[in-house]
């Protein structure tokens, strides 16, 4: 493989410093690097981060072809600077088995875009009834490690309990869709002022809150590690920083579009502006900025979640949960976080990069811009200005909540294991 | 007046009085031996009902009728999306037909509106009722018929509610009827009081503009008019309440709570009316019940929106076909 010398990039947003890439690692950072037989790259103040690592991604192969694949999938990952993405489990069939997660992970080795990590069901079909074999799915090729229902809640406590011990066993993690069934049947956007007017049935806060506190009770109760999915409550962040606070081993992630938008945006009645779980208030937005600076909230996960455009054109009620995010993320997260002087890019890196490769154990990345290091990095662009056109989207789906709103940032290159998997903003 | 109507929020005071005295206009129509307006003549109207709902249907097939307008009943049992085509698609495929307004009824909250301001079709829009959100006609006729009942027929003419306490009694929670009727009492000047049990006031109904309070016998002495709204059984199973006979022994309407009423006052009734739950018999069949008047009016409410809508007789040629965007 040859070299790649990145020139002038402020690495992790300090000052301006040369990367020099030898094959898939990291050779030297340093100022006044040889050119030498090397391909350059002139990052002209560029921000140089590791590799972006998404913790919640549904790609929806295997079934749900029409909407993402893992090609298509892992395209708007590196399109986003991404180089490695957890795919969720709600899949057709779904990844409960050693077959469909070692399916879907050697897909993603074949396309070469992004590595894919498959997450696994914590339950047979997500039914939430009987224990899926988690171990078998540790052993496979794949070596999962994450495992959730994602879209369904491991609402019955015994269930959770048990997985939480279970999977101890080899190092695992639970990955909690917080969302007490009962509380949210016929739910359709956050029960409030605006649900209240709208006559759309209401998603409570409490439906979240309820079951984040049972769970990190359980996780203390057992010794077990938690993580909980698209945490997107002031209350939540109140019983996280809690459970923290006493030594339980939690971990959350919050999504870029439940750091920017709220459910006032509900009033056009376009589905676009439809997720589970559902756009919050300002008070909500704003305390889970706070928490995602402070640390009580460990790590931005995009919960891109493709639809085709049919299930989004279409009345309120009838149209699918979700938003795709993987192309948008750390623009949000520039607006929302840097721009408002809550996180530098060394904390960005923190909470895109380094923090959810940790929880989710993605070997290789999450790594420092050093020497030595797997070669896995993004550079972005964080002086550009421009609105979001979903036309020139890598994904399969269009189903973004920011067509047509101005968003800083652009990536401009990406690689994986010293590979350009985009270069100038196109996909290699 | 706005090209749809979507809300009764969207309403200010002016365009609702003119709404109330247009409808007086049309109310002397049916008071003639042939009750027919050439006003609507070569304009085609649909009624498109995605919910079943015989009163509504008829109500408005009637106004248009009455206005010599085209109808077309379109009725699909269950969403649009069970049947398997999109309401996009049927909105469309009525719009190539010609249609130059869309009257639409369906279970969904905000489908109107999603008509109206897709780019899925060009025509008016006019909200029959959608999902738990709003049905401004039947607040229409409802303050219709208190304006004339609680301020008179001819005397009401140009004339608001000012000042009038209207109560409002029952599943608030599931009730477009009630959003619609606080949005435009609201407008109108009247000063409005909710009443139920708890479970069936939405979260969130602090920012509504009135009064909320769970007990029905404290309201009655300081209400012009009692509006009770129609209770499902079924809401019980789903603990809203504990039995029938609990909800209307603390929020029915019988006679001894009717005369706690003043002398004037009226009580009101969207239909379809559950006797011996929201209602007793000896209410419903009293002279200050309004039910059956409201029917009536209700005609007359939905002949004037479809004419300020529709801006008269205008040849149908000059309505723009998709095409020509």
């Amino acid at each position: 493989m040859s070299k790649i010398l990145i020139r002038g990039a402020k690495v992790l947003g300090g000052e301006p410093q040369d990367v020099l890439i030898d094959g898939d690692t990291i050779a030297e950072v340093g100022s006044g690097l040889s050119a030498e037989g090397a391909e350059v790259v002139e990052a002209d103040g560029k921000v140089l981060l590791p590799g972006l690592v998404d913790l919640h991604t549904h790609l929806r192969e295997p079934g749900r072809e029409d909407s993402e694949t893992v090609l298509t999938g892992t395209r708007a990952a590196a399109s986003g600077g991404y180089t490695a993405v957890f795919a969720m489990a709600n899949t057709f069939p779904v990844a409960d088995t050693a077959g469909v997660v070692e399916q879907v992970y050697r897909l993603g080795q074949e396309h070469g875009y992004c590595d894919v990590q498959p997450i696994g069901a914590v339950t047979v079909g997500l039914e939430g009834k009987k224990l899926a074999e988690l171990g078998a799915m540790h052993e496979s090729a794949a070596g999962v490690t994450v495992f959730s229902d994602d879209g369904k809640c491991v609402d019955d406590a015994v269930i959770m309990r048990r997985a939480l011990e279970y999977v101890k066993a080899f190092g695992g993690v639970v990955a909690q869709h917080a969302q007490e069934p009962r509380l949210t049947e016929g739910a359709q956007m956050n029960e409030g002022v605006v649900s209240a007017e709208l006559g759309l049935g209401g998603w409570p806060a409490v439906a979240e809150e309820s079951i984040i506190a049972r769970d990190v009770l359980l996780a203390e109760h057992v010794g077990s590690r938690v993580h909980i999915c698209h945490l997107s409550t002031a209350g939540s962040v109140e019983i996280v920083r809690w459970a923290k606070s006493r030594g339980i081993d939690v971990t959350a992630e919050v999504t870029p579009h439940h750091l920017l938008l709220t459910d006032e945006l509900v009033r056009s009645y376009n589905p676009v502006y439809k997720v589970n779980p559902p756009l919050r208030t300002e008070r909500d937005v704003l305390a889970l900025r706070e928490a995602l600076a402070d640390g009580t909230i460990d790590i931005v996960a995009t919960d891109h979640a493709p639809h085709p455009h049919e299930d989004k054109d279409c009345e309120w009620a009838a149209a699918a949960m979700g938003m795709v995010g993987l192309e948008t993320a750390l623009s949000v997260v520039q607006r929302t976080m840097v721009e408002t002087g809550l996180l530098d890019w060394a904390g960005v890196a923190d909470r895109m990069s380094l923090k959810p490769a940790a929880i989710g154990g993605a070997k290789g990345h999450g790594r420092p811009v050093s020497a030595g290091e797997p070669a896995n990095l993004t550079l972005v662009d964080t002086a550009y200005r421009g609105e979001v056109d979903p036309a020139g989207f890598a994904s399969r789906s269009r189903n973004t909540p920011y067509e047509g709103r101005e968003l800083p940032g652009r990536v401009t290159h990406t690689w994986l294991r010293g590979r350009a998997t985009l270069v100038d903003g196109k996909l290699a | 007046m706005q090209r749809h109507l979507i809300s009764a929020a969207d309403l200010t005071r002016d365009d609702a009085v003119l709404i109330l005295d247009t409808a007086e206009e049309m109310a002397r129509v049916a008071d003639r031996p042939i009750k027919k307006l050439p006003t609507l003549r070569g304009r085609t109207v649909v009624n498109l009902f995605f919910e079943d709902s015989t009163r509504t249907r008829i109500s408005f097939e009637a106004a248009e009728k009455r206005l010599s307008a085209d109808v077309i009943n379109f009725t699909a049992k269950g969403s649009s999306v069970s049947k398997g085509e999109s309401l996009k698609d049927t909105a469309q495929t009525l719009e190539a037909m010609g249609v130059d307004a869309v009257v639409i009824r369906h279970g969904a909250s905000g489908a109107p509106y999603r008509l109206a301001t897709s780019g899925w079709i060009d025509a008016a829009v006019i909200n029959a009722g959608d999902g738990t959100h709003q049905h401004p006609t039947q607040a229409l006729l409802d303050a219709f018929t208190m304006r004339r009942r609680l301020v008179g027929r001819d005397a009401g003419l140009g004339q608001d509610l000012a000042g009038k306490r209207i109560t409002l009694v029952g599943d608030i929670l599931h009730s477009r009827v009630a959003r619609s009727n606080v949005d435009l009492l609201h407008t109108l000047g009247a000063e409005v009081t909710l009443v139920a049990p708890p479970t069936l006031v939405p979260v969130g109904v602090e920012s509504w503009p009135c009064e909320v309070s769970y007990d029905l016998d404290r309201t009655l002495s300081k209400s012009d008019a009692v509006m009770l709204l129609r209770v499902q059984r079924e809401r019980m199973n789903a603990a809203f309440f504990p039995t029938e006979r609990e909800y209307s022994r603390r929020y029915g309407l019988d006679g001894d709570r009717m005369a706690k009423m003043p002398e004037h006052a009226i009580v009101m009734h969207p239909g379809p009316m559950v006797r011996g739950m929201e209602i007793t018999a000896e209410v419903a069949d009293s002279e200050r019940c309004t039910a059956i008047e409201q029917v009536t009016n209700g005609v007359s409410i939905r002949m004037a929106v479809l004419y300020l809508l529709l801006g008269g007789n205008e040849p149908a040629a000059t309505h723009p076909r998709t095409e020509e965007k």
